[in-house]
């Protein structure tokens, strides 16, 4: 699989995952021969419920320590600096019970900016996230697509390598989604390298640049999206395009 | 109310010192009960479980009781009893602080827990440790944390039991609202009992009242996302 994007590619893969497992009860939750993501991106983690797409972010993020494989990023088992690198968007957003603005500038104090230069940049994240004017409110009083645009701004201050989203739209009408997925393709053209996990096809066809498609915890497929849904490979996506075109 | 309205000075001694004796022993409890609390929340130790349900328990302890196990410590024959405490506004203290500090540690370790489960993976995804997510937790809790402190504060000053048994209600020394009540009532003497009652009352009115003003301001559109 590697080899059909290496003409995308240059040198080591961003990050790659290779003989991830994790069972719980017997069973097998995730089960990862080798994954590379070594395109442009965006990445698009497709699957049904339960496919492990929302674990496998979190392996790749470092929140879940799989029970064995591991992940690299840049070819380095992932440690706390390339953590660092990383930033993670959630279904639901977890916005700290502080102002629009504090919920920003808490990123920006770990990072040591002063006080003038988070100012700076606060105003301008806000600006980009359309949230000018609510610096002061609560940040726990914006609409459900507001809450997802701060969630998104706060990951991005801290100037992510990558940036992994898991189904950030999910709960969000198409008008907001439209304005996330937005946000979401310009941080990817100044360079932020984005894995995304949805499972609405249509926004896989939107924003993925390649999309791995997941099923019982496999990767069932892993191809270009123009590849991937013109003309899938596996059985397991012409079923899943196939049943998700019928709905 | 005649004898609110005058400034009777015994009563407003009274008052006070009910008040200081509630607030110190509210502070100390608070220092000893909130760590306690938090370490609780965001720590993993064999045992942890037990520690909890201990914990919650001893929230329910009976005034008496623990006015008699301050007692028995401070008595002249007791292990402290050098210390000659017993029967004085500084053994209340103690009395109130081991009866409110199981109130403030079993809340803040709920508050933090609750906050925690939503926190943790927002916060270990910023590079956040468990040990520096717990100031994180603490703030943003801050509205659950103070009414922990004025649910220890409205046990505190409304307890009588266990003050009056460590505290002897001495006239001028150890003589607080609620065991004045207590006494007052017992002498047939009503107009001080209600007029103290009636400062109670508005105490612990106005504290109540002055969380739900604080929960209501910090928490606009909490409902919203909760």
């Amino acid at each position: 699989m590697r080899d059909l994007l290496a003409d995308e590619t240059f040198g080591q893969p961003l990050i790659e995952a290779s003989g991830l497992r994790i069972g719980r009860n017997g069973g097998t939750l995730l089960d990862i021969a080798h994954l590379a993501l070594d395109g442009p991106g965006p990445t698009v983690i497709l699957g049904p419920n339960g496919a492990g797409k929302s674990l496998l972010l979190r392996c790749l993020h470092g929140l879940i320590t799989p029970d064995c494989g591991v992940v690299r990023q840049g070819g380095i088992p992932l440690n706390a600096a390339a953590r660092s690198r990383q930033a993670m968007v959630f279904q639901k957003p977890v916005l700290l019970r502080r102002s629009v603005a504090a919920n920003l500038d808490f990123v920006l104090k770990r990072q040591k900016l002063s006080r003038r230069d988070r100012k700076a940049r606060i105003a301008t994240l806000l600006d980009e996230g359309g949230l000018e004017g609510k610096a002061r409110q609560p940040a726990r009083s914006l609409s459900g697509g507001e809450a997802q645009r701060l969630a998104i701004l706060r990951a991005l201050a801290r100037a992510p390598d990558i940036l992994f989203l898991d189904e950030p739209t999910s709960a969000l009408d198409p008008s907001a989604t439209q304005r996330i997925e937005a946000m979401v393709l310009i941080a990817a053209r100044r360079g932020t390298r984005i894995v995304m996990v949805t499972h609405d096809i249509g926004q896989a066809r939107r924003m993925g640049h390649d999309i791995v498609l997941m099923q019982t915890g496999q990767v069932a497929e892993h191809a270009l999206a123009r590849d991937f849904f013109d003309a899938p490979q596996s059985q397991a996506a012409r079923r899943f395009l196939a049943g998700a075109l019928v709905l | 109310m005649l004898l609110i309205l005058s400034g009777d000075s015994e009563l407003w001694a009274i008052v006070l010192l009910s008040l200081k004796v509630s607030l110190l022993a509210v502070v100390v409890a608070a220092a000893i009960g909130m760590p306690l609390g938090a370490a609780l929340a965001v720590g993993r130790f064999p045992g942890r479980r037990l520690v909890v349900v201990l914990l919650n328990a001893l929230m329910g302890l009976p005034p008496v009781v623990v006015g008699l196990l301050v007692y028995l410590m401070l008595s002249r024959s007791g292990p402290l009893g050098v210390l000659q405490l017993l029967y004085t506004p500084t053994a209340m203290i103690i009395a109130q602080v081991v009866l409110v500090t199981p109130i403030i540690a079993a809340l803040t370790r709920q508050t933090v827990e609750t906050l925690d489960a939503e926190y943790a993976e927002q916060l270990r995804s910023l590079g956040v440790s468990r040990l520096a997510s717990v100031p994180t937790l603490v703030w943003d809790g801050r509205v659950a944390l103070l009414t922990a402190l004025l649910a220890g504060f409205g046990r505190a000053i409304a307890e009588v039991g266990a003050v009056i048994m460590v505290g002897g209600n001495i006239n001028h020394v150890t003589r607080v609202m609620t065991t004045t009540i207590a006494l007052e009532t017992s002498k047939g003497n009503l107009a001080l009992a209600l007029a103290l009652g009636a400062i109670l009352i508005g105490i612990a009115v106005s504290v109540t009242g002055l969380v739900s003003l604080l929960a209501v301001r910090e928490g606009q559109g909490e409902m919203r996302h909760a």
